[in-house]
Order: structure tokens, then C-alpha cells, then sequence
């Protein structure tokens, strides 16, 4: 049941990202180029799902635990660190190359532009390395 | 050139509506946060309560949505992508390699992260906007090459 679920939210968040625009990587640029022909209309995405999500986790927040599962499993901390700046600054940098960020890189498959099929390995193989160095440093720490 | 694209602002808010019902299904039934990036790491480098299969069938979804979405609704996805394959690949390394290091990307931080009202989400999103504003104004105004 659990599993189904995971898969009803990955296709509505598809939906999502194919009616905002979002999964046009020459919006997303358009979005970010603020000194050329500017489209505002990501603000408007952004908008829609934070007012939604915040809306919609403040009564999920209201239940002790998930209706399918044992406990939330939210970040709690709350350390403004090198780590999130850095990689932030790295995948800003990605992100205004090429307009693709992670959700909209994986909806752009089944459209089969050629630059998809080396962005996504490229950006798995940069999720798996980061993964890796954060897994050794966190067992360092331990 | 780069091409213009419409402002599409109605579009654009119910898709966004759309992406908060996702995450907010997650949350409520599973009790996760709807970050892409985190969901793939969950999935390649699984750890004690990654629950990798929860991830996969997310990713599933994904993936198959404009299947799904062109078969429904008879219309096309448009898409405009770039043709530099060298660009393509170091975009992704970039895009994967940071979102992950960073602890989350556009869905976790920017979604998820300010819905939450997270400082670090607030900060993350805010670094990340300027950096990508700054790359595209270099590529397209400063050295002209982007497309």
C-alpha cells in the first residue's frame, strides 16, 4: 500500500511539474535570466506548492505519526553549515547551465532529448558520490 | 538566441498546487519529505531506514508521468533542451553532486524546506537562486554561448 502511494505521489508530482512549465528546461532559464526575456511564471509554481505543502503539513503535523507508517522522518537540524552552502552554490551553478534540476530531469526521459541521456547519469553519478562522502563522514563522526 | 516562452501563470500555480498535493500525500501516509534528490539518494546508496523500494516506486511515478499525462490529456510535452552534450554532462554532475552535498535541491529545500519554514531550507534556496541567476546572466549576456 505504501509502495503504491509512493507511486501516485511520483506521478502527481509529474503532473505537476509538465502543467507548471517546469519540466521545460527553456522556462526555467527564461525564469533565471532576468536580464533577458524574463518569465516570471516559476514564482507562480513555487508559490502554488509552498502554499499547498505548508497548508498540508501543518494538518498532516497534527497526527502523531503518518497514516502508513511509524513516525515523520523530517530534518531536524537546523545548522547552517559549509555542506549546505557549498552544495548549494554546486547545484545552483548545474541548474542555471542546463534549466534541468533533479524532478524535471526525470520526467524529461520518456521525451528522449539527446542532452537527457548524459545529464541523468551524469547527475546520478554526482548523487551517488556526494551520498558516498556524506555516508564517510557521517561514519567518521560516529 | 535563446527563445521566449509565455507567462503562464495559471498553468504554472496549479501545477505547483499540484506538486504540494504530492508531497503533502507523502507526508501524511508515509511521513517523508518530497525531495527528488533525497529520494534518488535513498535509492542508490540505500542506509538502515531508506526503504528503497518506497523510493523506486516514487521514482517510478516520476518517470512514467508524461506517459501517462500524454495518453490522458492527447497533447504533447514541449520542451525546449539544450544540444551542448558536454554542457548536458557537466550540468548533471553539478546538479546531482550539490543537491545531495547540499542536503537538498528545488523540491527539498525549496518546496519542502520553506513550507516548513526551515532556516537552512530559507538559506539553501536562496543560495542556490542567486547562483543559477548569476550562471545564466554570465552564459547568455557576459559570454553568449548558452542557448
Amino acid at each position: 500500500m505504501i509502495v503504491l502511494v509512493n507511486l501516485l505521489a511520483g506521478l502527481l508530482f509529474g503532473f505537476g511539474l509538465i502543467l507548471s512549465g517546469m519540466a521545460n528546461p527553456a522556462k526555467v532559464l527564461n525564469f533565471l535570466d532576468i536580464a533577458g526575456h524574463w518569465d516570471p511564471s516559476l514564482a507562480f509554481v513555487m508559490g502554488g506548492a509552498v502554499i499547498v505543502t505548508a497548508i498540508g503539513y501543518r494538518l498532516a503535523f497534527r497526527r502523531e505519526k503518518p497514516m502508513l507508517d511509524t513516525r515523520f522522518r523530517v530534518p531536524t537540524s537546523r545548522q547552517i553549515d559549509r555542506n549546505l552552502a557549498s552544495g548549494a552554490v554546486i547545484f545552483g551553478a548545474g541548474w542555471g547551465l542546463a534549466g534541468l534540476c533533479p524532478g524535471p530531469a526525470l520526467v524529461s526521459i520518456v521525451l528522449a532529448a539527446p542532452a537527457i541521456f548524459v545529464f541523468v547519469p551524469a547527475m546520478l553519478i554526482g548523487v551517488a558520490f556526494a551520498s558516498w562522502l556524506k555516508r564517510v563522514a557521517s561514519l567518521q563522526k560516529a | 538566441m535563446p527563445i521566449e516562452t509565455d507567462f503562464t501563470p495559471i498553468a504554472s500555480a496549479a501545477g505547483g498546487a499540484l506538486i504540494g498535493c504530492a508531497a503533502v500525500l507523502l507526508m501524511l501516509m508515509s511521513g517523508r519529505i518530497a525531495g527528488i534528490s533525497g529520494i534518488l539518494s535513498r535509492l542508490i546508496m540505500p542506509g538502515t531506514d531508506s526503504k528503497p523500494l518506497q523510493a523506486f516506486a516514487f521514482i517510478v511515478g516520476l518517470i512514467a508521468a508524461p506517459l501517462v499525462w500524454i495518453a490522458v490529456s492527447g497533447h504533447s510535452v514541449a520542451q525546449t533542451v539544450t544540444e551542448n552534450l558536454p554542457l548536458a554532462a557537466v550540468a548533471g554532475l553539478l546538479v546531482g553532486f550539490g543537491a545531495v552535498y547540499g542536503g537538498g535541491c528545488t523540491s527539498g529545500h525549496g518546496v519542502c524546506g520553506l513550507s516548513r519554514l526551515s532556516p537552512r531550507s530559507f538559506v539553501a534556496t536562496a543560495i542556490f537562486m542567486a547562483t543559477a541567476i548569476v550562471v545564466v546572466f554570465v552564459s547568455r549576456h557576459i559570454v553568449g554561448a548558452g542557448q
